[in-house]
């Protein structure tokens, strides 16, 4: 009877085993310190905002461009051109509408200023290195770098531009 | 005894004090006499060398590229050769560039490197080497330092006298060393003499892109050609070749080889057979040869098989070729920078012989013929000869310019580099080299302006003069300061392969053109993803092409499932950073391939054939950023049976 029993065990567990192989049931994960994704969660002290929901309308950040002056209408024909560009250029690691392997653009007018922006783009390396939000972004984003994909000035501008039609 | 003693004790008292000066000072004096060589080759960190050095792989079949005057370095630029860290000749996109007649060929010989001219003066946009093996001629472009173009010699073996251009760069040369039956075709070894035949090739070079077609194969009596150089300012338009073997034995030719006091140095007036052959001259004749180009905006090589080329018989173009008769097996043909000076080692002779062009011109005009070599006019060895230099030495291979009247001649028997003085022939300095030195090179030395400032002997045997590393010791080159009337040694360095010739120039004319990297926007590689949208995986049969991407720090896809034992997988990989210095490479484990090195804008595929079901990862093997780790992907493999659609994504909801 004992080995009977130890027989059917061994068919049973050889049968689980073999059904395994093609559909694993997800198997219990764990968690050890998970950062919290959950953003609408009341923070417990003010100074845990994260730098990518900072809002700095005063900074220029560091870089070549000093001064940008935004018309009250949006330019369309820039518009297209700067989706263009962030789509070939940008969308490697971002996405308008939420955070990917950087932060979203949707809203980024009402938390940086137009000349932050540009210098982020064209002026990534020293930014990161020097300007206190940059540094702070590179931190909540893992150590992940904005890449520096070399855009001319022109190119910055209309990608800024696009970012206007972003909320 | 006493007496003794005291005289004793104080002879060694005198001998100690005396002794101990003695070293004092010499120690001194040498200390002082290696930091001044040591303060001539450092280049501080963050500094930049004042030339580019492109040395010749030699059996390594790539080229090189030291600073000078430090001896670091930067970069081997594959060639001739697969090299598994760059993926040259493993990838899809430069397996085309090691094609030729004989099919795919992994390995060369590289030789000589030569730098563009343009009036006479290096100009820096190309290096020009030949495969002395499977005869070849590549270009590299100095933009990139990548190989752009590799085209296959036919009728030649044993590709030695090549490749050298021109003051102008109308013209790249590759003459055979080796002498065969032309066409090639079954025969005794035996009939060799005045059957085979020695093609000295002429390429033409394309002005604007470097690009090289063979304007004409001279077929020349069957001797072995073994270095050439053009002529230049008064001699350009003609072009010299050593030769050796003017006896045609086909056997043990270490004897058979030098049985004539004199072989010689073939003149060849190249203008003249141009013109002959605008004019419709020339016989075409059948012969195979592959023609590889790169292309920097498919990133993508292409192989293209021709099948004739235009054959010149010496005999039919009067006053074109002459022979000048030169003691004994020359190595070297080397043309001073005013070119009128023609060199002759003579490996064999006890002096250098040098030709004067003006009385070779003179010996033409005044028909001062001394026979005849299958209907090639020899010239009187006296009518001209130019001057000799007397016992400089055991040996001669090579000489080089400091275009201030010396010139500078490696010994290989004697280890010595030895200065002497065009026109008065006296020897000026020699010195030691270690050890059996084969080329050198002065900076510009091939051509009308060299800069005098350093020469550089590369070596045949090192023996003791590194830390060894078992039978197998490293190849080197030694560095000289040329600036005073004495050489002085500076620096050893090692080198890869054995190196032959090589070429340099001043750092400021190649600088400022290096390319920093590939614009995204002009990749036309027909499977590049230039944005995430264009990621995707697609199948034809149990092809699977994946058009992936790579930006710091991920793919895009990174998880990919669908394919199956069986299927050969295309990973066609677009690097999308548009920064400096921002490569990165890709592995997939169990690949029979090497690695991917991706350069910012370019798209590169490999080829992986999974043979086992299972879950496999793939990652990037160049150092990218702090998340470089996490830069990492999935293949699910699944039975050849399975019917799992292909899928691919990059993040959880992407």
């Amino acid at each position: 009877m004992k080995t009977m029993l130890k027989l059917f065990s061994l068919l049973f567990i050889s049968l689980l085993i073999s059904c395994g192989g093609k559909d694993e049931k997800k198997k219990e994960s764990f968690s050890y310190e998970k950062k919290t994704t959950n953003e609408t969660k009341a923070p417990v002290k003010t100074e845990t905002i994260p730098a990518s929901a900072k809002v700095d309308l005063t900074n220029k950040g560091i870089g070549p461009i000093s001064s940008v002056v935004l018309n009250a209408e949006i330019d369309q024909a820039m518009v297209t051109h700067g989706q263009e560009i962030y789509n070939k250029m940008c969308t490697a690691c971002h996405r308008p509408n939420k955070k990917f392997i950087g932060p979203a653009q949707a809203g980024v007018m009402e938390r940086r200023t137009p000349e932050w922006i540009m210098n982020m783009i064209l002026n990534p390396e020293e930014m990161v290195q020097k300007d206190p939000l940059a540094k702070e972004l590179l931190a909540e984003f893992n150590g992940a770098p904005m890449a520096n994909q070399n855009l001319t000035q022109e190119e910055a501008r209309a990608v800024l531009e696009y970012f206007r039609t972003l909320k | 005894m006493k007496q003794i003693l005291k005289v004793s004790v104080g002879f060694l008292i005198t001998a100690l004090v005396f002794t101990s000066c003695n070293n004092d000072k010499s120690s001194k004096s040498n200390s002082a006499l290696s930091s001044s060589a040591a303060e001539k080759v450092y280049v501080a960190p963050g500094e930049y060398d004042e030339f580019y050095a492109f040395i010749s792989g030699g059996f390594s079949g790539q080229l090189s590229v030291y600073g000078l005057p430090s001896g670091r370095l930067f970069k081997v630029i594959p060639v001739f050769s697969q090299d598994a860290e760059k993926a040259w000749g493993y990838n899809e996109e430069t397996k085309p560039m090691l094609n030729t007649s004989h099919g795919f060929i992994p390995w060369d010989d590289s030789h000589h490197p030569d730098i563009s001219q343009t009036n006479g003066v290096v100009d820096g946009r190309y290096v020009y080497i030949n495969a002395n093996n499977t005869p070849r001629i590549a270009k590299i472009d100095l933009t990139t330092f990548e190989t752009t173009e590799i085209i296959e010699i036919p009728n030649s073996a044993g590709n030695h006298s090549s490749s050298f251009v021109t003051e102008n760069t109308e013209y790249v040369v590759a003459g055979t060393r080796f002498s065969i039956p032309i066409p090639q075709r079954d025969m005794s070894i035996k009939d060799y003499k005045g059957n085979f035949k020695g093609a000295l090739s002429f390429l033409k070079i394309n002005p604007d892109n470097g690009e090289m077609a063979i304007k004409f194969q001279l077929l020349m009596p069957g001797f072995n050609y073994d270095l050439s150089h053009p002529g230049r300012g008064k001699s350009h338009g003609w072009f010299f070749f050593t030769t050796y073997n003017t006896e045609e034995a086909n056997s043990l030719l270490e004897v058979n080889a030098s049985q004539n006091d004199k072989d010689f140095i073939a003149a060849i007036n190249w203008k003249k057979i141009e013109e002959y052959v605008n004019n419709g001259g020339g016989t075409k004749v059948p012969s195979k040869y592959a023609h590889n180009l790169y292309s920097d905006e498919t990133h993508t090589a292409t192989s293209t098989m021709m099948d004739e080329v235009l054959t010149v018989n010496p005999l039919d173009v009067p006053g074109a070729v002459y022979l000048l008769p030169t003691p004994k097996s020359p190595h070297g043909c080397d043309v001073d920078p005013t070119g009128e000076y023609i060199v002759g080692n003579g490996k064999l002779s006890a002096n250098l012989t040098v030709h004067s062009f003006t009385k070779m011109l003179d010996a033409i005009k005044n028909n001062k013929i001394d026979g005849e070599a299958y209907g090639i006019p020899i010239l009187k060895f006296e009518d001209v000869l130019a001057g000799s230099v007397v016992q400089p030495g055991l040996g001669p291979l090579h000489t080089e310019f400091d275009g201030k009247g010396n010139a500078y001649t490696t010994f290989f028997i004697s280890s010595e580099v030895v200065k002497w003085k065009l026109g008065t022939w006296e020897v000026i300095d020699r010195k030691p080299t270690y050890y059996s030195v084969g080329h050198l090179m002065i900076p510009g030395g091939n051509s009308g302006q060299p800069f005098g400032k350093y020469v550089l002997a590369m070596n045949k045997i090192t023996k003791d003069r590194y830390l060894p590393t078992g039978p197998e010791v490293t190849q080197s080159a030694q560095l000289y300061d040329i600036t005073g009337d004495k050489m002085e040694l500076l620096l050893d360095f090692p080198t890869i392969g054995e190196p032959h010739y090589a070429a340099g120039c001043p750092a400021d004319l190649i600088r400022a053109n290096s390319k920093k990297l590939y614009e995204l926007g002009k990749n036309k590689h027909p499977y590049a993803a230039k944005e995430d949208a264009d990621t995707k995986v697609t199948r034809k049969g149990n092809e699977v092409h994946i058009q992936m991407t790579m930006i710091r720090s991920h793919f895009s896809p990174d998880n990919i499932e669908g394919i199956k034992v069986g299927d050969k997988v295309y990973f066609h990989v677009t690097n999308l950073e548009q920064d400096y210095d921002v490569p990165h490479g890709i592995a997939m484990i169990g690949a029979n391939t090497s690695e991917l090195l991706i350069m910012p804008g370019q798209t590169e595929t490999f080829v992986w054939e999974p043979k086992e079901v299972g879950v496999w990862p793939f990652y990037c093997t160049d150092f990218c950023s702090a998340l470089h780790q996490e830069m990492q992907g999935y293949v699910r493999v699944s039975p050849a049976s399975s019917n799992i659609e292909l899928s691919w994504s990059l993040g959880e909801d992407f």
